[in-house]
């Protein structure tokens, strides 16, 4: 039978989008210059906000820490450039409400060089002291969701991890920052995967591979030392692959049930980038101050994969990529199923944006919506067996509660059921606006 | 012939005896339902709307039968409705005063900064959780009517430049569109209340009118003008306290550079619309 175990390699239901990555994913990633104004907000993962620990025109070098974790799921923030504080201010975040940030401005004469640190001895450090440093570093999930990695290394007692699950799958159409990562710094990747193995006491690492990457999977196996317990899976080219719970499925077979973590079925899934960040940090000192975007999309003169300071503009980034194509109507952070529209060009890279995707006309252009036929197509996209047709319909009718009773707090928005649905109906924003209203929905005094 | 007969008659049998138990039943097990509450849930508009605050008409029938609450609580009914009821149950009215939704915001779509286009589907909270929509100003009204769709007593209209405009005569105080808008926009208030704060935007001076041109920029002259106590700033925006003891008087309004604080004497929007027709 284990044969035929690349069989079942699989998860149930998804969806196959053209994944549109030739344009990006022979380009090496270059690093963008530095700019001049930087914007560094507070609330840069999920949890709580960090605290600023400078004050406005105080001289900050890159890769100082510039604010300190607000709690325990909250993670350190640290300066992208060398230059001065402007403000610690309230400014429009990307989600369109004013936050807390922190505005930066470059020293045009500085070498912008992080001084590279001796190499941290992680070996020597203790699980908490190991736990503590993830944290300090700013390290949160590079996938997108930007969930703080300290937060899933510390598993409570009783819990054992076994394996080290390395999430490479990148199944977002355009996006190919986690491809490149793995042809071009295969020894980090590795290296950083054998420091999180090592501290959470896993047996063996795995790592996730759609098999349309098949020149990382060949360069990864070239890399692994004989002694590592490190296997690469292929995995099948399917939407959303990448979910976590999605790839466990697919490589060990085990599904996790709703409401709870991969940890419960003794699995610690980790981003490729978010294990590089890691790599960075121990071996070379560097803090989480820069990531790799994928700029892509047919509004782009010339797509790239660059370095950038983490609180770049999303303009100064377009305007290396050669500026936007006249028609460009769109901007989105984060890939195109499940990425969010951006109001401004002024709006920074954050550490969880993989990719900034330019759209014209032509994509964004809404086709008609008709009423839905209850064809079923939605229920057989779904990965997580919800009924998005009855959840839209729903949220037309405005009986969010009701919603609660169909589990609509277990959709993560992957937008399969959109994609998948011939009525044009925008099942997602609908399911969205009824998790917003029902989490800040102003209940009236009575 | 005698074993055709055996069916039909345990049927009867059966029937008779389950009868029987329910004649019992009745008689003994019987509750009284005072039969005012039915008359009274007649005299309700059965909008079970919760403007009274119980979950239906039905329990506020029982409610107002057993005398907790008065029948003026119940903002839907017409004031001749309330009197009936009153009488029918010899109880005091307990007129209330008439409140009605007003929004917190007067930047349409001719006055407030507009950054983007909002591309998605018809809806503000929709457009909210995207980027916070098109506008610039992060706490006013997205103009999108999500408060027209909830809107159970078809009160509120949105008006050429984009705001909801409330119809004051139909607008029965229910909660529904104070819920609904994704910015906290709407507020309950007496129509009695003339004095009213149009905007939203915590930000003072420059940084508000940048964002719109009709921002309170948290000046203070409404707060130096009107009765002492009766205006105070709070987080860059005028509060207005009628329970102060100071007289409001439109004087108050007088020096306002951007309209923001407004003294409303008729429909909430027309005020405005007429100021536009001024300066074009």
């Amino acid at each position: 039978m284990e044969a035929f175990r690349f069989l079942r390699r699989n998860f149930e239901h998804g969806v196959h989008p053209a994944h549109h990555k030739q344009q990006t994913e022979n380009l090496p990633i270059q690093r963008v210059p530095f700019g001049k104004d930087y914007l560094m907000p507070l609330g840069q993962h999920i949890g709580v906000p960090a605290q600023a620990v400078v004050t406005a025109g105080e001289k900050v070098r890159r890769g100082q820490l510039i604010a300190k974790p607000g709690g325990f799921v909250s993670t350190g923030l640290h300066s992208p450039v060398t230059g001065t504080v402007k403000t610690v201010g309230d400014f429009r975040g990307v989600d369109g409400r004013f936050a807390p940030a922190i505005e930066i401005e470059a020293d045009p004469f500085a070498t912008q060089q992080v001084d590279v640190n001796a190499a941290i001895d992680w070996r020597s450090l203790s699980l908490e002291e190991f736990i503590e440093a993830v944290q300090m570093a700013g390290i949160v999930g590079m996938g997108g969701a930007a969930f703080p990695a300290h937060v899933k290394l510390s598993v409570p007692d009783g819990v054992k991890i076994r394996h080290l699950l390395i999430n490479g799958a990148e199944c977002e159409p355009f996006l190919t920052t986690d491809h490149r990562l793995m042809l071009e710094r295969p020894e980090a990747l590795l290296e950083g995967a054998e420091i999180m193995r090592q501290k959470l006491g896993a047996e063996e690492t795995v790592i996730g591979v759609e098999m349309n990457k098949p020149d990382a999977i060949e360069i990864l196996k070239q890399h692994i030392k004989p002694d590592q317990p490190i296997r690469i899976v292929p995995l099948k080219v399917k939407y959303p692959q990448g979910a976590e719970k999605m790839m466990i499925k697919s490589v060990f077979d085990v599904e996790v049930p709703a409401g709870q973590l991969p940890r419960d079925v003794e699995v610690n899934v980790n981003n490729v980038g978010t294990i590089v960040a890691i790599a960075d940090y121990f071996l070379r000192g560097m803090p989480l101050i820069e990531r790799v975007v994928t700029v892509a999309g047919p509004g782009v003169t010339y797509p790239a994969n660059l370095i950038v300071p983490l609180g770049t503009p999303v303009r100064d980034v377009v305007k290396f990529c050669g500026g936007l194509k006249p028609g460009s109507r769109e901007i989105i952070m984060g890939g195109p199923m499940m990425g969010r529209p951006i109001a401004s060009l002024d709006a920074p890279i954050l550490k969880g944006c993989s990719g900034v995707l330019v759209f014209t006309e032509e994509q964004t252009a809404r086709r008609k919506e008709y009423p839905c036929i209850s064809c079923g197509r939605c229920l057989e996209a779904c990965p997580y067996f919800l009924n998005p047709s009855r959840l839209a319909r729903l949220s037309k009718s405005r009986m969010f509660d009701e919603m609660k009773d169909y589990h609509v707090f277990d959709c993560v928005e992957c937008g399969c059921c959109t994609f998948a649905c011939p009525s044009n109906i925008p099942i997602v924003q609908l399911i969205r606006t009824a998790k917003d209203d029902l989490t800040h929905r102003k209940e009236p005094e009575a | 012939m005698n074993s055709m007969l055996v069916a039909p008659a345990i049927m009867v049998g059966i029937g008779l005896f389950f009868g029987t138990i329910l004649a019992i039943a009745q008689r003994f097990l019987k509750v009284d339902e005072d039969p005012r509450i039915e008359a009274t849930n007649e005299l309700l508009p059965g909008t079970n709307c919760g403007a009274c605050g119980q979950p239906g008409c039905l329990p506020f029938a029982e409610k107002l039968v057993s005398g907790e609450v008065d029948p003026g609580q119940c903002t839907v009914s017409t004031d001749d409705n309330i009197e009936q009821i009153a009488e029918y149950l010899q109880v005091d009215a307990g007129r209330q005063e008439k409140l009605v939704a007003r929004l917190r915001c007067s930047g349409g779509h001719l006055q407030a900064n507009q950054i983007a286009e909002y591309l998605g589907f018809e809806g503000c909270r929709a457009a909210a959780v995207v980027s916070g929509g098109g506008k610039g100003c992060s706490w006013g009204c997205l103009g999108l009517a999500d408060c027209e769709r909830a809107c159970t007593f078809d009160a509120i209209h949105m008006n050429a430049n984009g705001l909801p405009q409330v119809d004051t005569e139909k607008c029965r105080a229910c909660p529904d569109c104070v819920a609904a808008c994704p910015r906290d926009l709407f507020e309950l208030m007496p129509l009695s209340q003339n004095l009213y704060v149009q905007c939203n935007i915590p930000l003072a001076g420059e940084a508000a009118i940048q964002l719109c041109e009709v921002a309170c920029d948290a000046c203070g002259k409404c707060v130096a003008d009107a009765a002492p106590g009766l205006i105070t700033m709070q987080d860059n925006l005028p509060v207005i306290d009628y329970s102060s003891g100071g007289e409001p008087r439109p004087d108050a309004v007088f020096r306002c550079a951007t309209h923001s604080i407004v003294w409303l004497e008729r429909e909430q929007f027309q005020e405005q619309e007429s100021r536009q027709a001024r300066s074009g």
